[in-house]
């Protein structure tokens, strides 16, 4: 295969990947804050504390969390169908990736929004504030680094499920790599497709870094302080998901557990 | 409204009788979740009585109750029984049932300002935008929100950090910034929940100051939460001793000093020291009012010619009057000076005597104690 035969798959291919994404990426954002935020809320002292709704909305998060996503995608053909008329393609693709990324962002946003000194809402309930101002003034602002990361974190975790629908017949980078990298024994197709992939990667993650750093620079002693040092280091957005990466999280690299003190001692 | 004046000495005090803060039978029962039956009395029937315009401290040792105390006045906290009255409003009474807080709370919330040990301030906010929080709060127009802000930054001593971020404050200013924001809603009474215990000594000055210029500027009536007794001492015109969740004693810091055997008023105005022999008498001589003005120790050695040594003495101008206690130790066993005793309690002052420490322990610090307070005779002396 040469170079001007490859050159159109892999755009489209780049295109194809990167519409997946985008589009799950906002539902994901759009669907999980709130999640997120909910389950801080009704949690146990929360503002809104509801011990039932709480637990329903974990399980349902966790269920989903804990889903391989190939099967979830398999699971969730007759749904999509229904929304997208078919169950080939990038739009189809879409649902599952969104419905996959809702639960691993909303857990990452409760982290992050409990990360929140609890004595600001304090503060905000002492001017007469409701829920609702203590969640768009206090809550989300002061966590917005934290849910920068989170969402690069998300962005990449998404990039590898969108390559598994790509075994599906929903196009993208997955999917060249599939048909041509292995099936065809294009090896060299395969690993340009490993570097778009990992050169699109650190440039999501830069970005996000770059972004959550810049926000926090002017916060100072926010609850990002920690992490963002961590982020500098290495294997930087898993640093945000370290507390929730479940069994279902794509992300393979998680850092290296906490060295034990009891060595040391 | 100006920038603090340096001198404020000449303001006198606003202290009316007008209740502004009063608790009934406050009480707060804290139930651990698991463990059923298993509860913490946090307040237990608590009366408190503020008056419009004075500055109240409560002081006592963590765990006392203060923190649900304070935070029970404004039902951040819910009382478990009892009454909250604040302007003449009873909050208790708008709470409702649910752990939620309703309009009508929420509006009388605003109308008091509270103020906070970590500041709290947001810290995605510059300081212009937090002290402007509680107006967005309030649906005032952006025009109106930066005019008072700017107003208040002006107030607390801060207009060129209007534009900065909290990280780049020091905590003094970071607690400037909470009281202007505290501030913003014009309330009528502010709550200072231990704000000046995360500040060095010169700063919580700085700060004590500021709060007592407010209160004599603009009326405010200041609850205040502490557990350093120079915070009592610096700005307080009454204070109350919680132990154990209950007020164990109250009172302005006069009447506290009158009252015989106050364990607010000992703190306050510690002494100590022990007789330099046994045929000595020890006596604890409280100033108050009047009588802390006239030269009476040096008055008592002349009309009886007897030498009076100064254990220890702590003296201070509360509230611009002149208050204190002194120890000091008369020749001649407690028989021999009932005539120079009754002199002293002719002229106004109180008078306890102390018995002799028998404890050792005591009498191995006494020598270092005189080292200590050598010097407090030369100064009285010219009293």
């Amino acid at each position: 295969m040469t170079w001007s035969e490859m050159q159109p798959l892999l755009e489209q291919a780049c295109w194809d990947t990167l519409y997946m994404v985008g589009w799950s990426t906002l539902i994901a954002v759009v669907g999980g804050l709130p999640l997120g935020v909910l389950l801080v809320l009704t949690d146990r002292g929360g503002l809104l504390q509801n011990t039932v709704l709480n637990k329903v909305i974990g399980q349902v998060v966790n269920i989903a969390r804990s889903m391989p996503f190939i099967i979830l995608m398999v699971a969730l053909m007759g749904f999509t169908r229904s929304i997208t008329g078919t169950t080939i393609g990038r739009e189809a693709a879409i649902v599952p990736l969104a419905i996959g990324a809702i639960p691993f962002f909303a857990r990452l946003v409760e982290t992050a929004v409990r990360e929140v000194d609890g004595g600001l809402v304090e503060a905000v309930q002492s001017m007469g504030g409701n829920t609702w101002t203590v969640v768009r003034k206090v809550l989300v602002p002061e966590s917005l680094p934290s849910l920068i990361a989170s969402t690069t974190t998300t962005i990449v975790a998404l990039i590898g499920y969108s390559a598994m629908a790509g075994t599906v017949g929903a196009g993208g980078l997955g999917d060249i790599a599939i048909r041509y990298g292995y099936q065809r024994f294009e090896t060299e197709l395969m690993w340009i497709t490993v570097g778009i992939l990992a050169v699109v990667i650190s440039l999501i993650q830069f970005v996000g870094d770059y972004a959550a750093r810049g926000l926090h620079r002017r916060g100072g002693r926010s609850g990002a302080a920690p992490r963002l040092r961590l982020l500098k280091s290495r294997a930087p957005a898993n640093a945000g998901s370290q507390a929730s990466a479940g069994p279902g999280s794509m992300d393979g690299s998680a850092e290296a557990p906490a060295t034990d003190i009891g060595k040391v001692a | 409204m100006h920038p603090c004046p340096a001198h404020t000495h000449a303001l006198h005090s606003t202290v009316t009788e007008t209740p502004v803060i009063t608790t009934t039978g406050l009480t707060k029962v804290y139930r651990a979740h698991r463990a059923r039956g298993h509860e913490i009395t946090a307040l237990d029937g608590v009366d408190l009585h503020v008056r419009e315009g004075e500055v109240y401290g409560v002081i006592g040792q963590s765990g006392a109750g203060k923190s649900s105390l304070i935070r029970c006045v404004n039902l951040l906290e819910r009382p478990t029984a009892g009454t909250v009255t604040v302007a003449g409003q009873d909050l208790t009474a708008l709470a409702g049932r649910g752990p939620r807080a309703g309009r009508e709370l929420r509006k009388a919330r605003s109308n008091i300002g509270m103020i906070f040990q970590h500041f709290n301030l947001l810290s995605s906010r510059t300081v212009q935008d937090n002290v402007e929080l509680p107006l967005e709060i309030l649906g005032k127009s952006g025009k109106e929100r930066s005019r008072k802000a700017l107003e208040l930054l002006d107030l607390v001593g801060l207009t060129d950090k209007a534009k900065a971020y909290p990280a780049q404050l020091s905590g003094g200013q970071k607690q400037r910034v909470g009281i202007a924001r505290a501030l913003a809603g014009d309330p009528k009474v502010l709550l200072s929940d231990e704000a000046t215990s995360a500040l060095d000594p010169e700063t919580t000055r700085s700060i004590l100051h500021l709060l007592r210029d407010l209160n004599r500027q603009l009326g405010l009536t200041v609850l205040l939460i502490t557990h350093e007794m120079d915070v009592v001492k610096t700005v307080c015109d009454s204070a109350a001793l919680m132990e154990n969740g209950r007020i164990v004693e109250s009172g302005t810091v006069t009447e506290l000093l009158a009252t015989p055997g106050s364990e607010l008023a000992a703190a306050l105005f510690p002494v100590s020291g022990d007789a330099s022999a046994d045929d000595r008498t020890v006596v604890d001589v409280t100033f108050q009012g009047d009588a802390a003005t006239q030269p009476v120790i040096s008055q008592l050695a002349r009309t009886y010619n007897i030498d009076i040594s100064i254990l220890g003495a702590a003296m201070d101008t509360v509230a611009g009057k002149q208050v204190g206690r002194m120890r000091i130790e008369l020749p001649g066993r407690y028989e021999e000076n009932v005539v120079p005793i009754g002199f002293l309690r002719e002229r106004g002052l109180q008078l306890d005597l102390v018995e002799a420490a028998a404890d050792t322990a005591a009498a191995d610090t006494a020598a270092a104690d005189k080292a200590a307070q050598a010097s407090v005779p030369a100064k009285e002396g010219a009293k």
